[in-house]
């Protein structure tokens, strides 16, 4: 099964200046009930976005219609804490093809990428010049080219090379996803097995 | 040539095949699935038409999302029932054995793995929580995944997984008197920061770890992730053999003797390397409490929440948004806050120990008015020893809710919430905004320290009652 490929877009983005966002405020575990990948957007930042009625909060990014867009750019460290998939599925869910932030966590750096969802890190002080960016003009744009590993602000041309790990951006680029990899290694795993013994 | 770490020496051994550049083929000798993070694995297996690859690596039991009273009823929470029962389905049509939730076995996923003698030294362990570092404790590399990572390991029995670079914290002395294992972890995470942690595995070493009971070592290495870490383990030793002898899924006999020898050469080399040393004084150590919405945010129960002046500005943003939804105040003391809820539970303190902590300090006292206290044990099992050692008892009489086994208030996936706007002084591992429920205001704390808070109604240094 593959997954989604990805090559290069260019979009607005919706700006999360927020620090340390965790994989709770993401999505909280009550709504982790569901047995299918689909439908979590409806929940993305669930607390932050409405209120306990189940009204949209005027103040959060949003539901400011204004800011919208294929990436989200958020603060440092995001998406710490639960291992739970279903932070990146829901941010992808939304209509978010890129995550753009100075610092990830691990683990859902990892899910994001085994969902198409494409993580971009950044130095702090790009970040901030980003955020300038929307405040500036909220249709300001953006290029995320993964093959170059390029993210640029297009209205100044002001741009910063990003890492990947190149298999994963093989795997990005191509649609290609772990499990069929890992399949294809069957009989070296189970000649791994019987070495064990 | 240097020698290895503890870390190295296991990773290596599971290696299959490296991808140039790229992330290692990592064979996993034990998985752990739960009802939250498992079915949409299942679900991809099934459209691939593929089996469990090993279904016996795999072992399954509900927690996350489980009632914790009147467990011997069908779970009324419609999505909570549909979900737990995939689980028992997904189990039986693949031959993975589950541990449901009227099994004497039964508990939180991290809890039942060491209980059972699943856990040992020498291992690679996953599990669909970032919480599987907890296994760490028993000298294994076990870290949480996501569930196409649950899948790949069900499909597989190997991961694709990046090696992480290496970290060694030590802490070095004796623990004062009322400082915990909990305390030491709070300590260091308070320093290392919520995400200093990242992209390594941690080692925690030095006299004060080896002196911490198995429980003990669990909470440490139950925490790592709490600092971005993705596990931390400990070099097994005396105290780790003993606690696996005799245990269902433990060697027996010579293969228990023979098991040994191989676990006494799990350590760190004299010589071996790590990208970054951190040692700490056990002295300076003092029980912890946190303040804020992230876990790095503790401090000493005696002690204050830094001032203004104390943050540094590029932090000061989010370190006043997160004491404004604690409603809390730059330089605000601790001691003598105002709580209304106390939880001890959760894979981080829910274990025999930890029970048994708070009822010695109960014991003969009573909770205070003001305060709802609840007690969810691990698993059934601790639940049953608890019953047998008169620790149920003790208790109730000093007013706290036993309640069944499950990770309950830790992440309020069932209805043990915390109301919103309330207080709580809670054993998890977990302080983020709304974790323990919609509004819910969360201060980590040692099963010590929140038996204290229990009978003051406030917080207390739990060293001026014992």
């Amino acid at each position: 099964m593959a997954i989604e490929k990805f090559s290069k877009i260019q979009s607005t983005a919706v700006p999360l200046q927020i620090e340390n966002v965790d994989t709770d405020q993401i999505i909280p575990a009550r709504f982790l009930k569901a047995t299918t990948r689909e439908g979590f957007g409806d929940n993305l930042f669930r607390d932050w976005r409405y209120d306990k009625n189940g009204n949209p909060k005027p103040d959060f990014v949003l539901n400011d219609h204004l800011y919208k867009g294929k990436i989200l750019v958020a603060g440092k460290n995001f998406g710490s804490g639960s291992s739970r998939e279903h932070a990146a599925w829901a941010v992808h869910d939304y209509g978010f093809k890129v995550v753009v932030s100075s610092f990830f966590a691990d683990i859902f750096k990892n899910n994001a990428l085994n969902n198409g969802l494409l993580p971009v890190q950044i130095s702090e002080s790009f970040l901030q010049e980003m955020f300038q960016a929307i405040e500036s003009d909220p249709k300001a744009l953006f290029e995320v080219d993964l093959e170059n590993q390029e993210i640029i602000i297009s209205s100044s041309g002001s741009k910063e090379n990003f890492e990947i790990n190149p298999y994963k951006k093989e795997c990005l680029l191509n649609g290609y996803d772990d499990i069929d990899y890992l399949l294809s290694m069957k009989d070296k795993i189970q000649a791994f097995e019987v070495s064990r013994v | 040539m240097a020698g290895k770490t503890l870390f190295d020496k296991i990773w290596d051994a599971h290696v299959v095949s490296q991808i140039d550049g790229g992330p290692s083929v990592l064979y996993i000798d034990k998985h752990l699935i739960h009802e939250v993070t498992s079915p949409q694995a299942f679900t991809g297996l099934e459209k691939r038409g593929l089996k469990v690859f090993r279904p016996q690596n795999t072992v399954a039991t509900p927690d996350h999302n489980v009632p914790t009273v009147d467990q011997h009823l069908p779970i009324k929470d419609q999505l909570s029932a549909f979900q737990v029962n995939k689980l028992t389905e997904n189990c039986e049509k693949y031959g993975v054995t589950l541990y449901g939730l009227n099994h004497p076995s039964q508990g939180i996923v991290h809890v039942i793995g060491p209980q059972l003698g699943i856990t040992q030294p020498g291992m690679t362990m996953v599990c669909g929580d970032s919480h599987t570092s907890t296994h760490g404790a028993f000298g294994s590399v076990a870290f949480g995944i996501g569930t196409s990572e649950v899948e790949m390991v069900l499909a597989t029995q190997c991961i694709l997984q990046p090696k992480p670079k290496k970290m060694r914290i030590s802490v070095e002395g004796e623990l004062g008197r009322g400082v915990t294992a909990k305390d030491v972890v709070l300590y260091i995470i308070s320093k290392v920061t919520a995400s200093g942690g990242t992209g390594y595995f941690i080692e925690f070493a030095g006299s004060a770890i080896r002196s911490l009971s198995m429980e003990g070592r669990m909470t440490v290495c139950n925490m790592s992730i709490e600092m971005g870490a993705r596990g931390g383990l400990i070099a097994p030793d005396e105290t780790t053999f003993e606690y696996i002898k005799g245990r269902e899924f433990a060697p027996n006999g010579a293969d228990f003797d023979a098991a040994i020898e191989k676990w006494k050469q799990l350590y760190s080399d004299g010589d071996s390397e790590f990208d970054l040393e951190i040692t700490y004084d056990a002295a300076d150590i003092e029980p912890m409490i946190t303040y804020g919405t992230n876990p790095g945010m503790g401090t000493k129960v005696s002690g204050a929440i830094p001032t203004n002046g104390e943050i540094q500005e590029s932090n000061k943003k989010s370190f006043l948004k997160s004491l404004d939804y604690m409603h809390f105040n730059p330089g605000d003391k601790l001691i003598g806050k105002d709580i209304d809820f106390v939880f001890v539970g959760s894979c981080t303190n829910g274990r025999i120990e930890d029970l048994r902590e708070v009822a010695n300090f109960v014991k003969g006292k009573r909770k205070a008015d003001n305060i709802t206290a609840w007690i969810v044990p691990g698993s059934k099992a601790v639940e049953k020893q608890a019953h047998e050692e008169g620790i149920t008892k003790i208790l109730e009489e000093a007013g706290f809710k036993l309640r069944q086994p499950g990770c309950s208030a830790c992440l309020a996936m069932n209805d043990d919430k915390i109301p919103e706007g309330k207080l709580a002084v809670s054993t998890s591992n977990r302080n983020f905004e709304g974790r323990q429920g919609p509004g819910a205001r969360t201060m980590l704390a040692s099963p010590l320290t929140a038996a204290a808070v229990a009978v003051a109604g406030k917080i207390v240094d739990p060293r001026d009652f014992i």
